[in-house]
């Protein structure tokens, strides 16, 4: 695995991003609706606590959406375009390739999470809140949203049309996000022994990410979305394998 | 030096690419010749490393395919088939993107740009988002990101497919031009390619190498090789005539077109032309044919699917 590699595939990656619009589209689209969602529905001045929890609060609803729309070009597109046989016969790994291509769209989701910084302006202005506590809520938030972008990246590389990626993606992540649901928990309980449904109520990532933007850095929480990435990226790599030929 | 051996492909139940063995040296310009699904570019995608071959292996360099794909990548550049470029980006973002995956940074890697630049001339287009370009730029730019890096060997799939015959002009005298001390494979169903521009040429049909040999000694299987065609008035009374030279082993007349074949005793060419001088016919045209690839082509490729 080379560093330098990634770093190209990236950096190519990343100018794709800024190369048409889909880059301005996104980013206007995600700080609108997440305005709109945390002062509508949030309730965030209503409330008067100065948190970001009406903020946070819907960014799993916001990525479920808009990260599988980030997401799906990433294969679906180079297949689409026969652009995957240049990139995987330059000197590059498949797995650099597979890296490079998720940490630009990560960086990319990253830097539409951080032009939301206004709203943590605002509630400095507003009050004394705590700063720790948001600052988890960030990183929570945008380790979720790798989350939901590595299953993207693996299902854009199942098929050359983004649209099948789009919704695919779409899918699989509300089952992840509601996993600790009836809804999703229903599925499994006829069925499976108790720790296996225990097992699946644990992979939500609502439960994770509401501990984190509570404030509570809590390791394992960490570990859970750093072990989705890292599934999800093997996974990638050996869809990506299996499906290059067709 | 390139070498296959028992170079296989299986696509689910279709065989692609069967048990290909073959052996390039610098200084070879082959070409892959076969009909549209032959295995043409299942080979290169295999020999590039983007398809893992069901079984057998290449070496290119050394360097085998299989156990040491991303060295044999480093040694080659590769043309895929309909030479996709990331059509967002401009040319000269592209070409600094494929310099810097193949480890040049900074002086160097915009040295290389630019040498690959000059010698496809997109100077002018530099600055031009890849999408607007017309197709015979587009197929530079693929080009130029294929020399980058001066490979000793370049894998060039149908590199003129759907060029006008100007840009295929341009685009073999390139392949012309690197062909010393090179390795170029290019896979082409235009067979007169193969007569312009390859050193060697290699018949492949469902998957299966089924002619291995120079342009010239291809062109010597047709029937048409060392035939001689006339035009003239008094057609057939001129073949049958012919015909009774001991030279002639068939004489043939198709749209206004009289043929002699050799028998193989003589030296036929001559022999017309005496008959000719003899005979007094008004001769219009006359051409010592030196064999028709399209015909070897046909038989080699038919006789297979027979």
């Amino acid at each position: 695995m080379s560093t330098a590699n990634v770093l190209v595939v990236m950096r190519r990656e990343l100018a794709s991003y800024f190369a048409t619009p889909v880059a301005y589209v996104f980013i206007v689209i995600f700080l609108l609706m997440s305005a709109a969602f945390t002062f509508h529905l949030g309730g965030f001045f209503e409330r008067e606590i100065a948190d970001l929890q009406p903020f946070f609060r819907f960014h799993p609803w916001l990525y479920l959406f808009l990260v599988p729309a980030v997401g799906m070009r990433l294969w679906a597109e180079e297949r689409k375009y026969g652009t995957i046989e240049l990139l995987l016969t330059l000197p590059i790994t498949a797995s650099e390739a597979v890296i490079g291509k998720f940490v630009a769209a990560w960086l990319f989701v990253g830097l539409a999470l951080a032009l939301t910084f206004p709203i943590w302006i605002t509630v400095n202005v507003l009050g004394n809140p705590d700063n720790g506590v948001i600052l988890a809520g960030y990183v929570g938030s945008w380790l979720m949203a790798g989350g939901f972008l590595a299953i993207s990246a693996c299902l854009s590389a199942a098929t050359r049309n983004q649209v099948v990626a789009f919704i695919l993606s779409v899918v699989v992540c509300f089952g992840f996000l509601l996993s600790g649901l009836p809804i999703v928990l229903d599925l499994f309980r006829g069925w499976l022994p108790q720790a296996l449904v225990d097992g699946v109520a644990n992979l939500s990532f609502l439960m994770h990410f509401d501990s984190i933007s509570r404030g509570v850095i809590d390791l394992r929480n960490i570990i859970y979305f750093t072990l989705v990435i890292a599934f999800w990226l093997v996974a990638n790599r050996i869809v990506l394998e299996i499906r290059k030929a067709d | 030096m390139l070498k296959a051996r028992e170079l296989t492909r299986r696509f689910g139940p279709l065989l692609a690419v069967d048990r290909l063995s073959f052996e390039v040296e610098p200084g070879t310009v082959l070409g892959f010749l076969g009909p549209n699904g032959a295995g043409k570019s299942t080979t290169m995608k295999m020999l590039t490393g983007f398809l893992a071959p069901t079984s057998g292996t290449a070496e290119v360099l050394g360097h085998d395919i299989r156990r040491d794909s991303v060295a044999a990548r480093r040694v080659m550049g590769y043309l895929p088939e309909g030479a996709p470029l990331y059509g967002e980006l401009s040319v000269a973002q592209f070409l600094a993107f494929a310099a810097e995956a193949r480890g040049f940074r900074g002086n160097e890697r915009d040295r290389k740009v630019r040498r690959a630049v000059e010698r496809l001339e997109l100077g002018a287009v530099m600055g031009q988002t890849i999408e607007t370009l017309s197709k015979g730029f587009k197929r530079r730019v693929g080009l130029a990101q294929a020399i980058l890096h001066d490979p000793p060997v370049l894998i060039l799939d149908e590199p003129t497919d759907g060029l006008d015959p100007n840009q295929k002009h341009e685009v073999r005298s390139l392949i012309r031009e690197m062909s010393p001390e090179r390795i170029i494979v290019i896979s082409t169903h235009i067979l007169e390619e193969v007569d312009a521009l390859c050193t060697r040429a290699m018949i492949i049909a469902h998957g299966r190498l089924l002619a291995d040999d120079t342009p010239r000694g291809l062109l010597e299987r047709s029937r048409y090789h060392h035939a001689v065609s006339l035009e003239l008035e008094e057609l057939d009374r001129a073949a049958s005539r012919l015909g009774e030279l001991p030279e002639a082993r068939e004489v043939e007349i198709r749209r206004g077109r009289l043929t002699v074949f050799p028998s193989g005793q003589g030296d036929l060419f001559r022999a017309v032309g005496k008959v000719i001088d003899e005979e007094g016919w008004h001769v219009s045209h006359v051409q010592l044919e030196s064999g028709r690839l399209d015909e070897v082509f046909r038989n080699i490729t038919r006789k297979e699917a027979a």
